[in-house]
């Protein structure tokens, strides 16, 4: 079995769809001849031509608009917005075309678009190239919000958003587009959406991570269980919405303990609709609120970037805090 | 050419001469009146619904059914129209039946998008109209997206998509009008400038000489046409749209109108402009201009005229009594559609609504 990083993978899960399936097109800015500034989509151009992989203008709003047109006249659109920190041009396009025109139409139309963005910290890329902007699509009926943490996922989970027949904001941890490799299965398989994936067992406490974070968390689990005796359970969310919800309360139940982390922005963000319905469904399991660590309430930072990012200084006393509650 | 007004008849229907009128048969010719004449009647019936409280709300095209139905009757069966709220002339001159656009204003159980949008955000994918949204110019990429996805598969289609004149200040119009021109994408824009968003007057959205110049910057062509002229909207409506099947690229068109009515049923036009204004453009009426030149050719009386408003009128008022008895969807509807298969929290959330309706059932005083 060939080993990837998370960037070949994603390559070759468009690689795999657009072999089987003629509909699918894959566009954005830099996308086609280049092969993308992440080179994501490396040799798609020489492969399947310049109709079906193709550099477009540089408007987000344009190509999400004319993802949406591409979608109700029978293709399957992969959009890709260079860095999420750059998609907010096409929010209306995401939030009130494409992830209403089901529902709008009475089902008469769909919208089988995916939109590919790189997010998230930890490459110095400050303000404008580090954003987690997942919560605004989270919030946002009609769409679906899929994050991969490693090569296998992110090509199966791919391979399942161009085939699911909704929209689907497909979110790369860019941290990690080189950094993780993994064994990839050659040819078609596929992630199912709306599963999370138990990547360690353990009864102390449960850390729930999608992204980037899951490697974070990996991380701090085996510190803790070396420095402090303590057995963490790690959930990989893989899909934000709509989320697991038995592996994420059949993990609260078994621990009774749970720390939400994610990297985005704390008020609002994705760790309190998390915290709420696990408070809602398993309070009585619970040995002490689920808590967060997240990013701050503050812009993305360039210089102070680690400060910002949660690590294992942040999560052992959150950890901790519930261990002695 | 962006700067030439294409018209045919003089304000009072008469040919202008030394053009020649583009070659519609007589049936055409009848077929555009009778689809305008319609959707003027269909427009003034539904005002009245709304006035007596029947209905909520209403956006009308008085003034503007030669731009609509005039660029409509330009194009095939299978080419598409993605329009914006203001084009119910161009939905029934496709066959979009009347019953439905009713069931859509009430929003009753039999409204074909279950009274999930205000009265005139109609669709139907089986006509290739595609869905009426509100914000305005969010629908002028997705033309270019269905043009552009036609010519990949090989369907000989073409989209052309409505919008105002306050449009053409949106970023969507820019960018779609952009992409149009890098791709080629067979595609037609059709401006109906008529003169105002809402309040506004297209002197504040635009700085530019007219609409139809703004082409040039795009590398598109342009088309600048007599909007309450049907012979004029359908005549340079089937030119863009032959050029964008000869694979020759997008078109805006600039239709100069008027929106004779309020902006919707919520809106009052006496507080930004003149009787005198209206006044004005009430003398260029479409329907009046047409009339008059079909009456010159023989082939239109007023009594004609009274028979088919007789018919209209008997269809209309059948419809509305068989309509509006209709109760709502059901409750349930209300989690169908947001995605193709209902996840888990939504059929939650379903569950919390029936409970919560029979709670009302067995407690009638809450």
């Amino acid at each position: 079995m060939p080993t990837l990083n998370l960037l070949q993978a994603v390559n070759d899960a468009l690689r795999v769809v657009m072999e089987q399936d003629d509909r699918v097109v894959v566009f954005g800015e830099d996308v086609g001849r280049f092969g993308g500034v992440f080179r994501a989509t490396q040799g798609l151009q020489e492969r399947f031509g310049a109709d079906r992989v193709f550099d477009t203008p540089l408007a987000e709003d344009g190509i999400v608009g004319v993802a949406v047109g591409m979608a109700l006249n029978g293709l399957r659109p992969v959009a890709e917005i260079q860095f999420a920190d750059f998609v907010y041009p096409a929010f209306d396009q995401l939030v009130n075309e494409a992830a209403k025109m089901r529902y709008r139409s009475g089902g008469q139309f769909s919208c089988p678009i995916v939109v590919r963005m790189p997010y998230g910290g930890g490459i110095r890329g400050g303000h404008y190239h580090s954003q987690s902007p997942e919560a605004y699509f989270i919030h946002t009926p009609g769409l679906k919000v899929v994050i991969p943490s490693n090569p296998y996922d992110a090509k199966g989970l791919l391979i399942s958003a161009i085939r699911d027949n909704d929209p689907v904001i497909f979110m790369e941890p860019k941290r990690l587009y080189r950094a993780v490799r993994g064994d990839v299965p050659e040819g078609d398989y596929s992630v199912e959406l709306g599963k999370a994936a138990t990547v360690r067992s353990g009864s102390d406490v449960t850390l729930i991570a999608y992204g980037s974070m899951v490697h974070t968390v990996l991380e701090a689990a085996d510190r803790m269980a070396q420095d402090e005796g303590l057995s963490c359970e790690v959930l990989d969310l893989r899909t934000l919405l709509p989320f697991d919800i038995e592996a994420v309360l059949t993990s609260a139940r078994k621990t009774g303990r749970v720390v939400i982390v994610h990297e985005a922005p704390r008020t609002c963000g994705f760790g309190a609709e998390l915290a709420a319905t696990i408070s809602e469904k398993a309070l009585l399991h619970l040995q002490g609120p689920v808590l967060r660590v997240t990013g701050f309430d503050t812009p993305f930072p360039y210089t102070l970037e680690n400060e910002y990012l949660p690590n294992y200084r942040r999560i052992l006393p959150a950890v901790r805090k519930l261990m002695e509650y | 050419m962006a700067d030439e007004i294409v018209a045919y008849l003089t304000d009072d229907g008469k040919p202008i001469p030394g053009v020649d009128p583009p070659p519609l048969e007589p049936a055409d010719l009848l077929s555009l009146y009778r689809t305008m004449f319609f959707n003027r009647r269909f427009d003034e019936r539904m005002i009245r619904l709304q006035r007596q409280g029947r209905i909520g709300f209403f956006v009308g095209s008085i003034g503007e059914e030669a731009a609509i139905i005039g660029s409509a009757y330009a194009l095939r069966p299978q080419d598409w129209i993605v329009p914006c709220y203001r084009e119910a002339g161009a939905a029934f001159l496709r066959g979009f039946p009347l019953r439905d656009f009713l069931c859509q204003v009430y929003g009753n159980c039999e409204d074909p998008i279950k009274g999930r949008q205000m009265p005139c955000h109609w669709v139907c994918a089986r006509l290739h109209l595609a869905s009426v949204s509100s914000p305005v110019g969010s629908q002028i990429p997705h033309a270019v997206g269905i043009a552009m996805a036609a010519r990949l598969r090989g369907l000989d289609e073409v989209a052309l998509t409505y919008f105002g004149d306050g449009a053409t200040s949106t970023g969507t119009f820019h960018v779609a009008c952009n992409f149009a021109g890098v791709f080629k994408a067979p595609v037609v824009f059709l401006c109906r400038n008529n003169q105002y968003a809402i309040s506004v007057p297209v002197a504040l959205q635009t700085a530019s000489r007219n609409l139809a110049v703004k082409a040039e910057a795009y590398g598109i062509h342009a088309a600048l046409a007599d909007g309450n002229d049907v012979l004029a909207m359908y005549a340079v409506t089937r030119e863009a749209v032959e050029r964008a099947r000869r694979g020759e690229g997008a078109t805006l068109v600039e239709a100069l109108t008027y929106r004779q009515g309020a902006h919707t049923t919520s809106d009052d036009p006496r507080a930004y402009r003149s009787d005198e204004e209206v006044e004005q453009w009430r003398k260029k009426d479409p329907l009046l201009r047409f009339r008059n030149y079909l009456e010159s050719l023989g082939l239109w009386d007023s009594e004609q005229e009274t028979l088919l408003e007789r018919k209209l009128e008997d269809e209309f008022q059948e419809l509305v009594t068989q309509v509006e008895p209709l109760g709502p969807p059901a409750p349930e509807s209300l989690f169908e559609d947001v995605y193709e298969t209902i996840p888990w929290h939504l059929e939650e959330q379903r569950d919390w609504l029936r409970e919560s309706l029979m709670y009302e059932a067995t407690e009638p005083g809450l």
